[in-house]
Order: structure tokens, then C-alpha cells, then sequence
């Protein structure tokens, strides 16, 4: 409920504040901006940042034109080096999902965080545990005892990336009950929901909208949310279900919590004003009826966060990559 | 009948005013995009996709597919003017296109491949509209293992028939996948062969290493022959449409084969690239001018063209019915969908019937526009061969720097470009095959996370591969394409006499 009123303040703000703020901003852009995704095209952070770009150019938020480039290689590590060397290009953003921590710590790619300068979280991404509708498990308890009767590695768990975060819940649900999957990676998250429908891996922990689209043809069935709370969205789905009846996992007995980062950093000797530039940029996006589609479509967590409590936010989670990816043997090993 | 009654009110949508005016431009900035090497499809939809936002959802997507047929076409045009790929498609379009554009035959190699690219198009789209759910859930069967069989396929069915030593073939080839392997190793997530390089994170990009090995390669050998530019002869007239046109119908076989590998390729989703390999290896094995292809074969533009082109089409199919793209310009066009508030997948053909049949409308309209647009201007495409290569070469130096920098935004590749530039004249000066060497690196990476995938869902065994009839067929396929050439001289062996 927080977020909500949080969010519906936010949103009178950036309405109300429009005018004002881009007159007495004491910068603006002189150049088009660059918008890097260090992902693919197609993949969650790119919808994202398209999203945003057609907002901005549709509404006209920008004097200048804002330009999606996207730099995956090397799990988005080319993406991040390039605003890392981008000194103080007040024209170049960065959107980023949780390979911001797990790329440097599982590749030991020169780079981290520190790296760049925070701008404002956006929101934050679900994930969800999925099955096939076809199997009998139509809960965590079921699904759990399934696991647990398999021979060790005899579940297969598909997940986008290797050493990312689908593996990373995937070794906290090893830990939770006390099994063993074989974790096998591919390249999207679409991929990966359709390689459940079609049977060749026994369960998912796909975004939501990776997978809704199966979910309501009946193809697939969510158990649980990797979150503390059930997500806020109660409009009907799939089976007169909506994405605020799905338990969390926590309730369920498995306790793993897990929210994916989709925030905005920019180069590193950004100014305060340029930093504010863009945070009120995002604040005027973030209150587009768009937005809002787009976060409903995605079963997203609005959280807004900028300043300080945005980069408390990260330092914290940045820590416990680093403790999930250690306990898991992630880490690059030395030399490489 | 409800899917017919369904197109006609697609018909119905497509041929608005509107509609057909940004099907026009949609085909024209394509061709443009498909023409500028490095540019691509995707990157070329990705660009113009924010132009789209202010349309209705039916009309966007009608111009961004409109940019896809548009760069499906134009791909074809530098390939066989400069022996250039604008896309990765169109490399095998190269093989025997560039030598009749050497030849004095670049009006006839551009109606062909403009033809076979309708004719493939038009046959994958017939069969979306009259199987699309059938075939949709075909595509649900295909799992890492079967993926692998299919590359498999593709490897085997252009491999065993080459005309050069096996030896320098195989060489060519593994330096190939030696070169697919540099990057993420996307099983383990780790760096491999990057030699703590930043710049090698990406691993070589296919379309850097085509545009050196292709287009500067045959820029320096040109030069080395003296300046001479073989191509001068070229007729400029549109009656070179109409001649070409009479002698399409004799390789129909090739173009109904090349039609089915496209439309297969394209919904397992392996794409048009791997079909169109596919398919002109099978074409130069089992026609009667096989022996001719690499000189100069109309067949050997046809078959790649057509495939690539089913293919592509076909791609847009599971894209639409499960969410998942069968090619890079097909997720971003996915990625169109989701914001204009349509969710692909099972229920979208239920629920958004007018912008589907709309859709699929388009598609038969598009080509047709877009085989008209492109044959139009064969002339003046031929024509540009006429211009002394003292002018025109520098020109395609500095497009194929600009297509190499616009592939990552990077000036590393145009220098990398340059350095696979000299490596391809000195491998075609040792007569080492091109071909296996961009095959190993477009399709390896692919081929060897399929392999891995396989191996860890089976836990090591490699029964996997002949664990269900589908993929155990596909890889039996592919043994037996790949002994061919043994197997035939074993049966000419048996029966001597009855060999003509």
C-alpha cells in the first residue's frame, strides 16, 4: 500500500511540477542521448528502455532525441565498460538488470557500481516459480515433494544466463529443500517459458512477463513469488486468477526472496545537475499512462528510489550478491 | 473457411490509404537499411520502431515488417554487386551471384534473387494462414537437442559436397569455430580466449568478419588484378527481367525444396540464415548444374534466396503464437508488440484478430509491393557497375566502415574488419574456402550451446540425440548428408554398369 500512495504522490509531482522544474533545471542535454542496454534486443531491460525512449519521444519529454544502443557483450560487461569510460559524457545512461553485480563478480570484468553514477531505480522486476499446466503440482508443497523424490539432478531448471540471477534462485531453492536441479541456461527469457511449455525443462522462475503470455493461453501455472508480499496487481488473468493470488514462496514454506534491479545510472563525473536532470526526466516518464500499462503488463514493483536511499539500495544488494554468488562457487576464479 | 473470411477482412485493413502508404515506406527505408552493410534488420526495425509509437498498432506493424521485407530484399543487392553481404542470410547468396554480376549477368542475379525472395515469401505466408496453429505447436518440440540436430543438418548438408581439399576445408572451418568460441561462454558464464582484451568480450561479430573477408578481401584481389572491374558489361534494360523470368520455371524443384527448408528453418526457430546454407548445399548436391555452382549458377542464387526468404517470413509465425522470435529482427519486433499493449503468444491469434489477419494481409501485400519496388530499380543497381572501380572502390571501403562501426558502435571493429580483410586475401590466395570458415562462426556458438544444453539435460549421454523419432531422423539426415559423396561412389561401385 506504501508504494502506491508513494507512487500516486510521485506521480501529482512530476504532473504538477512539469512546467517549473524544466525551466529552473540548470541543465539540459545539448546532444542526443545515448540510452545503452547491456542485454540483448527482445529481453526485458531492452523492452524497458524502448518503452521509455517511445514515452520520451511520444510526449515529448526531451528537446533531443534519445537513442536505445544496446552492448551485451560479455553479459552486458561491454555495455557497462563503455559508461565506465565515458568520464563525464553527461549524454550517455545506462539501464541495468542484476548482471550490474553478477557479470563483474562471475567474469572478473574490471567494473563494479562504483563504477558509474546512480540515477533513480525504476522499478523492480518479479520472479515467479512456474510449472507446466500439464503437471499434476498445482502448489509449492507438490511441486517441492516432486523435487524431492527425483533423483538428485533429475529436475531440470531452465533460466536465462549462466551465473545470473535465474541460477542464483535456483541454488537458493537447492538450499531451501535440500535437492539438487540441473540448471540449464539459454539466451532469453522467452526462450525459457516456451522450453516449459514444450516440456523440456521440468520448471522456470521466468519474470512475468516473460511468461504471462503462456500463462493465460493455459500453457503454464505459477506457484509461488520470489517477494515479501504479493504483487499489487488484482485483474483477472488466466482461471480467474490475477498476479495478487499467486502465494508468495515465503508462505509456502520456501523462504527465498528475490527482486531484480531495473534502475538508471549515468557516467561517472556526472554533475548534481545533470544527475537531477535525469531523475526528473524519469519522475515525468514514470507518470505517463504508458508507464503505468506497461508496469501492469509486467506484474512490476513500482519502487522509486533516487539519491542516497537509491544508492544505499544498491551497496546492500551488491553485498549480498556477492555472499548468494560465494555460497554458490560463482566467483570468477583468480586469473581469468 | 473462417481463416479465408478472417484474411479478406485483413485485406480489408491493409488496403486503407494509410496503410499502404506506410507500406511503401516501410519498404523503401528496408531496402535502404538491407542495402547498408552492418546496419541489419534488427537494428534497422530498432531505429525506426520509436517512429511507430504515434500509429495504431496495426499500421506500426505493418511498417516495421514492411522494413523487414524491405531489408530482406535489399540484402541481396550488394551481395551480388560487390560480393558484399548486407545481411547474414545473403552470404550464400554471394557464391554464385557475385561471379554472374562478374560475368555481365547482375540484371539477371538481381531478378532472381528478387523473384526467389517474392516466391519464398509468399509460400511461407500461404502457410501461416492456412496452418498457423498446426505448425505453432510444432514448434514447441524443439528442445536444445533437436536445435542441435538442426545445426547439425546445416553443417553436414554444406560440408560433404565441397569441391576443394577435405583438409583445407576442415581448416577453415575449425579456425572458424576457434574464432565462434572467443567471448562468454554462455554455459558457464565465464570469458574465454579473450586474454583479459575488453574489446574482445563480444567475441567476433559474424557480420565484422563477412564484410572483411568478403568485401575488403575482394577489393584487394581486384586490385591486384589491375583495377579491372569485371562487371562493365552489365545490361541496363528492365527486358532483362522478362528473360530472366522465362527461365525461373524450369528450377521449380529447387524452388519448392528451398521453399520448405526456409518455412522448417524458420518456425523450429533456427532462422534464415543457417536455411539459406542449407539450402544452397542441398541445391549444389542433388541438381544436375551442381558441378557449375560457385561459377556463375542461376540455381545457386535461387536456392539461397528463396529459403532465406521463406524463413524470414516464417520466423514472424512462432513470434506471433508463442512469444518467442526466430530472429534477431523478429524479437525486436516482439519487443514492438508488448508496446503497443499486444501480448503475443497463444492467445493473441483469439484475441487480436483484426491486427493478425492485418498483419498477415500485409505480408502478401508487402512483397508484392516490395518485388515490384526492388525490380523496378534493377537497372540502376546494375548500373552502378559501370562506374570505373577507381571511384567506386573508396566508396565501399567507406560503407563497409561504416557498416562495420554502426554493428556495436565501435572503432575496434572497423580496424578488426580490416585485419579479417587481409585474412581472407591471403585464404583465397591459398585457395582455402571461405565458406566453411563464416558457416563455423555464424552457426558454432549456436551449434555448441545447443550441444551443451543437450548434454546437461541428459546428464552427460549423448543417447539424447536419438532419444524421439524427430530428432533422431534430423541427425540421420544429416549423417547420411554428410557421407554423400561416399555413399554414392560405394553404389556406383556395386553396380558399374548401370552409371551412365
Amino acid at each position: 500500500m506504501k508504494h502506491s500512495v508513494l507512487h500516486t504522490a510521485l506521480a501529482a509531482i512530476a504532473i504538477f511540477g512539469a512546467g517549473n522544474m524544466t525551466a529552473s533545471a540548470a541543465w539540459e542535454p545539448v546532444r542526443p542521448v545515448e540510452f545503452i542496454v547491456p542485454a540483448g534486443t527482445g529481453g526485458g531491460a531492452d523492452q524497458m528502455a524502448r518503452t521509455i525512449q517511445g514515452i520520451v519521444t511520444k510526449h515529448s519529454l526531451m528537446k533531443q532525441p534519445m537513442v536505445v544502443i544496446n552492448k551485451s557483450g560479455g553479459a552486458g560487461g561491454e555495455g557497462f565498460l563503455d559508461v565506465k569510460g565515458s568520464g563525464n559524457n553527461p549524454h550517455k545512461i545506462i539501464i541495468t538488470l542484476s548482471n550490474l553485480f553478477t557479470t563483474p563478480l562471475a567474469t572478473g570484468i574490471p567494473f563494479s557500481w562504483k563504477d558509474m553514477t546512480p540515477v533513480a531505480m525504476l522499478a523492480l522486476d518479479e520472479f515467479v516459480l512456474w510449472v507446466n499446466a500439464e503437471k499434476p503440482y498445482t502448489t509449492v508443497k507438490d511441486y517441492v515433494d516432486a523435487v524431492k523424490q527425483a533423483p538428485a539432478g533429475g529436475m531440470k531448471m531452465g533460466g536465462t544466463g549462466s551465473k545470473q540471477e535465474d541460477q542464483i534462485i535456483t541454488v537458493a531453492l537447492e538450499k531451501a529443500t535440500g535437492t539438487k536441479f540441473t540448471y540449464i541456461p539459454y539466451k532469453g527469457g522467452g526462450e525459457v517459458a516456451v522450453q516449459l511449455v514444450g516440456n523440456h525443462v521440468d520448471s522456470t522462475v521466468n519474470n512475468p512477463i516473460e511468461a504471462v503470455a503462456q500463462w493465460r493461453g493455459g500453457k503454464l501455472r505459477p506457484l509461488c513469488v520470489f517477494d515479501g508480499k504479493q504483487m499489487a496487481y488484482d485483474e483477472v488473468v488466466a482461471d480467474g486468477k490475477g498476479w495478487k493470488d499467486i502465494p508468495t514462496c515465503k508462505s509456502q514454506g520456501l523462504d527465498i526472496e528475490y527482486l531484480m534491479l531495473r534502475g538508471i545510472f549515468m557516467s561517472p563525473k556526472a554533475t548534481k545537475d545533470q544527475v537531477e536532470y535525469y531523475v526528473e526526466l524519469f519522475k515525468k516518464v514514470r507518470a505517463t499512462p504508458e508507464w503505468q500499462d506497461f508496469m501492469k503488463s509486467g506484474a512490476f514493483n513500482t519502487t522509486f528510489l533516487t539519491g542516497p536511499e537509491y544508492a544505499k539500495w544498491v551497496e546492500t544488494e551488491e553485498k549480498r550478491h556477492e555472499t548468494l554468488m560465494k555460497e554458490a562457487g560463482f566467483l570468477a576464479t583468480p586469473g581469468n | 473457411m473462417e481463416e479465408l473470411v478472417n484474411l479478406f477482412h485483413g485485406f480489408a485493413v491493409a488496403l486503407q490509404p494509410f496503410n499502404i502508404m506506410v507500406m511503401v515506406l516501410g519498404i523503401v527505408l528496408g531496402v535502404i537499411i538491407g542495402v547498408l552493410p552492418g546496419l541489419g534488420g534488427a537494428n534497422g526495425v530498432a531505429i525506426l520502431l520509436p517512429l511507430t509509437f504515434s500509429m495504431p498498432p496495426t499500421s506500426a506493424i505493418i511498417m516495421l515488417s514492411c522494413i523487414y521485407w524491405g531489408a530482406l530484399f535489399g540484402g541481396a543487392i550488394t551481395s551480388i554487386l560487390f560480393n558484399i553481404p548486407g545481411e547474414p542470410w545473403s552470404v550464400a547468396t554471394t557464391f554464385d551471384g557475385y561471379p554472374m554480376a562478374q560475368k555481365g549477368k547482375a540484371g539477371e542475379a538481381l531478378t532472381a534473387a528478387f523473384t526467389s525472395s517474392f516466391v519464398g515469401a509468399l509460400f511461407a505466408v500461404i502457410m501461416i494462414t492456412l496452418v498457423a496453429p498446426l505448425v505453432a505447436s510444432f514448434a514447441l518440440r524443439f528442445g536444445p537437442a533437436e536445435k542441435f540436430a538442426v545445426y547439425f543438418l546445416a553443417f553436414c548438408s554444406f560440408v560433404g559436397l565441397s569441391k576443394e581439399p577435405p583438409f583445407k576445408t576442415i581448416a577453415a572451418m575449425m579456425i572458424g569455430f576457434a574464432l565462434a568460441a572467443v567471448g562468454l561462454d554462455s554455459i558457464t558464464g565465464q570469458l574465454r580466449l579473450t586474454f583479459g582484451s575488453t574489446e574482445l568480450l563480444n567475441g567476433f561479430d559474424f557480420l565484422i568478419a563477412v564484410i572483411g573477408l568478403f568485401g575488403i578481401g575482394e577489393i584487394l584481389l581486384t586490385m591486384e588484378e589491375g583495377l579491372a572491374f569485371r562487371g562493365g558489361k552489365a545490361k541496363i534494360d528492365l527486358r532483362v527481367v522478362l528473360q530472366t523470368w522465362k527461365e525461373m520455371p524450369q528450377y521449380w524443384v529447387t524452388s519448392l525444396r528451398s521453399c520448405l527448408i526456409g518455412c522448417w528453418m524458420g518456425i523450429t526457430p533456427a532462422g534464415a540464415t543457417p536455411a539459406s546454407f542449407m539450402s544452397y548445399g542441398i541445391a549444389k548436391r542433388v541438381s544436375k548444374n551442381g558441378h557449375n555452382f560457385g561459377k556463375g549458377e542461376v540455381e545457386g542464387v535461387v536456392a539461397p534466396e528463396t529459403a532465406a526468404h521463406a524463413a524470414g517470413t516464417a520466423a514472424l509465425l512462432p513470434m506471433l503464437s508463442l512469444g518467442v522470435p526466430g530472429s534477431p529482427t523478429a524479437a525486436v519486433l516482439l519487443g514492438g508488440l508488448l508496446i503497443w499493449g499486444l501480448q503475443p503468444g497463444p492467445m493473441l491469434f483469439v484475441e487480436q484478430k483484426e491486427f493478425v489477419w492485418g498483419l498477415i494481409a500485409s505480408m502478401y501485400l508487402g512483397n508484392l509491393v516490395g518485388l515490384i519496388v526492388v525490380l523496378t530499380c534493377v537497372p540502376i543497381f546494375a548500373a552502378i557497375l559501370r562506374v570505373p572501380f577507381s571511384i567506386i572502390a573508396p566508396l565501399i571501403l567507406v560503407l563497409c566502415a561504416i557498416g562495420a562501426y554502426s554493428v556495436h558502435s565501435s572503432t575496434f571493429d572497423v580496424v578488426l574488419m580490416l585485419v579479417f580483410g587481409v585474412v581472407g586475401y591471403l585464404l583465397k590466395k591459398c585457395n582455402y574456402p571461405l565458406a566453411p570458415l563464416v558457416l563455423a562462426i555464424v552457426l558454432g556458438d549456436k551449434a555448441e550451446e545447443a550441444f551443451r544444453q543437450s548434454l546437461l539435460g541428459s546428464q552427460g549421454s549423448l543417447g539424447v540425440f536419438f532419444s524421439n523419432s524427430l530428432v533422431g531422423t534430423i541427425m540421420v539426415l544429416g549423417l547420411i548428408a554428410l557421407f554423400w559423396s561416399a555413399i554414392q561412389e560405394g553404389y556406383s561401385r556395386l553396380r558399374p554398369h548401370s552409371v551412365a
